[in-house]
């Protein structure tokens, strides 16, 4: 379960890509943390930089890249000065991670009991035997079924959606404090992803991982996420509780991501959609990434980067209309019916608090 | 839409597409199907993986030589057509858009010859500058504007490719296009764009259209009428707002009670429905039969009465027996 633990904290991270056609600045500027057991859901456009983003924090970047500034802590060590034997160490050990393609990070050559007992062998030292008892532990629990006659069984022996359980396993067999989920469910279908997401839930709660789970799907981020944040061009752009971003967004590109996917209710004529494309980030302009593309932008977007505006204490949101002197604005129509709800929510937790309260001076008394 | 009285432009019947007949891999990718497509109508196919839907479109628009069955173009059997003539009038009508972006254009081609090779092959073009013009006239269409004919697909984004394979498939003035995951390679933002093409396209065009989708939220916005597939067979079709409100069949139900729903309150509360293949054995005869009307259910003559009750007790007016 979650608590207020920080085991992680990316301050200040910025990353360039050297290529022919110049420097790519991928990472503008990112920090967040992560507490332990909390799922920390990041979302945004492609291209953004999510992936480079939990690339860094496994120590995993490309040759190409450099790390323009910046720290990543865990456990009082910066990751991005550690050696190639310490981040060996780190990976599949302390932070795993789980892909959008099974296959990419199985080997077709070899059984999966084996698969799935390496990392232990590994990175715990632990004999052939044990490691291949408690990979068979780790393959009923991921929700293979006939376990004990499948361990022998060859990767392309499998179904999609179980693949990518052999992946969970693999990434969960040395409890992990951090699991990193790139897309893990993008290339299945919702029957099996449902699945899937069940059991990363359970996991959670019996071995209380934290989780970094990037997904373009809205739907999978409401149902998995504590926390959100919202990338656009290299940098974050607003982050909450996973109500207050649903519920209470305040950054206008926010707004236009969940505008533009359509429940199962929308009947609209058209759905809302952000004009235009993302910003070039060989050279990424001056303002607001994104205030070409924002029909709220106001003068000072096209000038000067937005920091961070306090909403609550769990809630920031780098715009410039939570400025005190920036001018009210109507917000898309999907939005105020999310934020009546916000409001509604809001009332009905305070009238609950003040009946506990109520309930416990009569207690005193 | 008014169905009673619409046209109907695609007859499938007991179409079936086996791959490796006869040889131990033998698999049924599509068993036995049959279903309508009206004019003017977005038909939505919706499945697991492996369900069939690929397939049926693929079949459909004559990639593949169906096992057997009838499938019938504005009245026309399509399957042995050995009319050229027809044959070509055939393929001009139908198009295809495909799901991936990067695989489906030709990287070494310009994009004004990507978007004219139907034009070309067709001889539909009176002359050079003719073919400029309709290329030109096609790209503003979709968005794109006329400096982006001479340039290659790498130089686009996802979006902007997909809207150079849609270009490519209005070429040929079709009447009927099949779009099968048109959008899932797409960013979400970009999602909307494309699906916001379409239907306006539809509507300058009266255009039909056949869309395989994963995602069911999408399908259900973009779809008059929806197909469920599942293990080659077609288990429900109906309107899009009947089979999502009043699912009939189990597979259905449990196929949306796992639909992710971007409201956590709503994810928070949401019981996921277990699947019981027991209506779906191998050990009845089942077609699909109309519960309600437009409204049908895969089921045997014995599981009739049962299906009929459960549209009765969701409020649905069930069909005169007759
Ligand atoms: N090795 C590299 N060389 C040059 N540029 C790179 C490299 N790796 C990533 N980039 C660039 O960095 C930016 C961020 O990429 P990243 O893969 O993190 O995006 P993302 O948010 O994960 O997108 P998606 O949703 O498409 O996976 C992009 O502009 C990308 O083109
Ligand atoms: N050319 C082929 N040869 C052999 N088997 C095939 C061939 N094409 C498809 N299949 C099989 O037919 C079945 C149906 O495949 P199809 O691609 O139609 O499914 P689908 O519903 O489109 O799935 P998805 O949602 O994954 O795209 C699958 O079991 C597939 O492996
Ligand atoms: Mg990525
Ligand atoms: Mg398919």
């Amino acid at each position: 379960m979650q608590s207020n633990e920080t085991i992680l904290k990316v301050n200040h991270l910025k990353i360039n890509f050297n290529t022919y056609a110049g420097t790519v600045k991928a990472i503008r500027d990112v920090s967040f943390d992560l507490k332990k057991g909390e799922t920390l859901a990041i979302v945004g456009e492609s291209g953004s930089g999510k992936t480079v983003t939990t690339r860094s924090i496994m120590g995993l970047l490309a040759n190409n890249a450099v790390v323009e500034g910046g720290s990543i802590q865990f456990h009082g060590k910066d990751v991005l000065k550690m050696s190639q034997k310490d981040l060996e160490g780190l990976r599949g050990a302390k932070i795993a991670q789980i892909f959008q393609d099974p296959m990419t990070s199985l080997d077709p050559t070899m059984r999966i009991g084996r698969q799935i007992a390496e990392p232990l062998m590994v990175h715990r030292g632990v004999k052939k035997e044990k490691a291949m008892s408690q990979a068979l532990e780790m393959m009923k629990l991921v929700g293979i079924t006939d376990a004990e006659n499948r361990i022998n069984d060859y990767p392309h022996q499998f179904s999609g959606g179980m693949r990518q359980r052999i992946v969970i396993a693999i990434a969960l067999i040395n409890y992990p404090e951090i699991l990193i989920a790139d897309e893990p469910t993008t290339a299945l279908d919702v029957t099996i992803q449902a699945q899937i997401l069940n059991l990363m839930r359970e996991l959670q709660d019996k071995i209380s991982t934290s989780i970094i789970f990037i997904t373009h799907d809205l739907g999978v981020v409401a149902g998995m996420a504590d926390r959100v944040a919202v990338m656009y061009a290299g940098k974050i752009v607003e982050y909450g509780t996973v109500d207050e971003i649903f519920y209470n967004p305040k950054h206008p590109y926010t707004w236009g991501l969940l505008s533009s996917m359509p429940t199962l209710d929308t009947h609209s004529e058209e759905l809302a959609s952000i004009p235009g494309t993302p910003p070039d980030l060989l050279d990424p302009p001056k303002g607001d990434a994104f205030a070409p593309r924002n029909p709220y932008a106001l003068k000072i977007d096209t000038e000067k980067q937005p920091p961070f505006f306090k909403v609550s204490n769990t809630h920031y949101a780098a715009t410039w209309l939570l400025h005190p002197d920036a001018p009210q604005v109507t917000p898309p129509k999907q939005i105020i019916e999310r934020q009546k709800k916000f409001a509604e929510m809001q009332r009905e937790a305070a009238a609950k608090n003040q009946h506990h309260q109520i309930e416990e001076e009569e207690e005193q008394q | 839409m008014e169905l009673d009285n619409a046209k109907k432009v695609l007859e499938v019947r007991h179409l079936k597409q086996y791959f490796n007949v006869g040889k131990r891999d033998e698999v049924k990718a599509v068993d036995d199907i049959s279903f309508d497509i009206y004019e003017g109508e977005t038909f939505g196919l919706v499945g697991e993986s492996g369900s069939g839907k690929t397939t049926t479109g693929r079949a459909i628009i004559h990639l593949y030589r169906p096992t057997s069955g009838s499938i019938k173009f504005n009245g026309q059997e399509i399957i042995g057509l050995k009319d050229h003539q027809k044959m070509q009038q055939f393929r001009r009508d139908m198009q295809m858009i495909f799901q991936d972006p990067y695989a489906s254009l030709n990287p070494r081609m310009k994009v004004k010859d990507i978007v004219a090779e139907g034009i070309d092959i067709n001889h539909l073009a009176k002359s050079d500058a003719d073919r400029s013009k309709q290329v030109a006239d096609l790209l503003a269409t979709v968005g794109l504007n006329r400096d982006h004919a001479s340039r290659y697909p790498h130089e686009f984004s996802g979006g902007q490719r997909q809207r150079i394979g849609i270009a490519r498939a209005l070429a040929v003035q079709p009447k009927f296009i099949i779009a099968d995951e048109p959008i899932s390679a797409l960013d979400v933002s970009i999602q909307a764009q494309v699906v916001n093409l379409l239907k306006k396209l539809q509507r300058e065009r009266k255009l039909t259209y056949l869309f395989i989708a994963h995602d069911l939220s999408m399908v259900k916005y973009i779809s008059d009428r929806i197909g469920v597939m599942h293990y080659g067979r077609m288990l429900e079709v109906g309107t899009s707002d009947e089979v999502y409100n009043h699912p009939l069949h189990d597979y259905t139900r449990s196929l949306l009670s796992a639909v992710p729903v971007p409201d956590p309150e709503f994810e928070r509360t949401r019981t996921q429905i277990k699947y019981d293949p027991k209506y779906e054995d191998g050990s009845k005869k089942r077609e699909l039969v109309e519960i309600v009307p437009h409204h049908f259910v895969q089921c045997s003559q014995d599981e009739i009465p049962m299906y009929r009750e459960r549209a009765e007790k969701m409020g649905l007016s069930v069909k005169e027996l007759g």
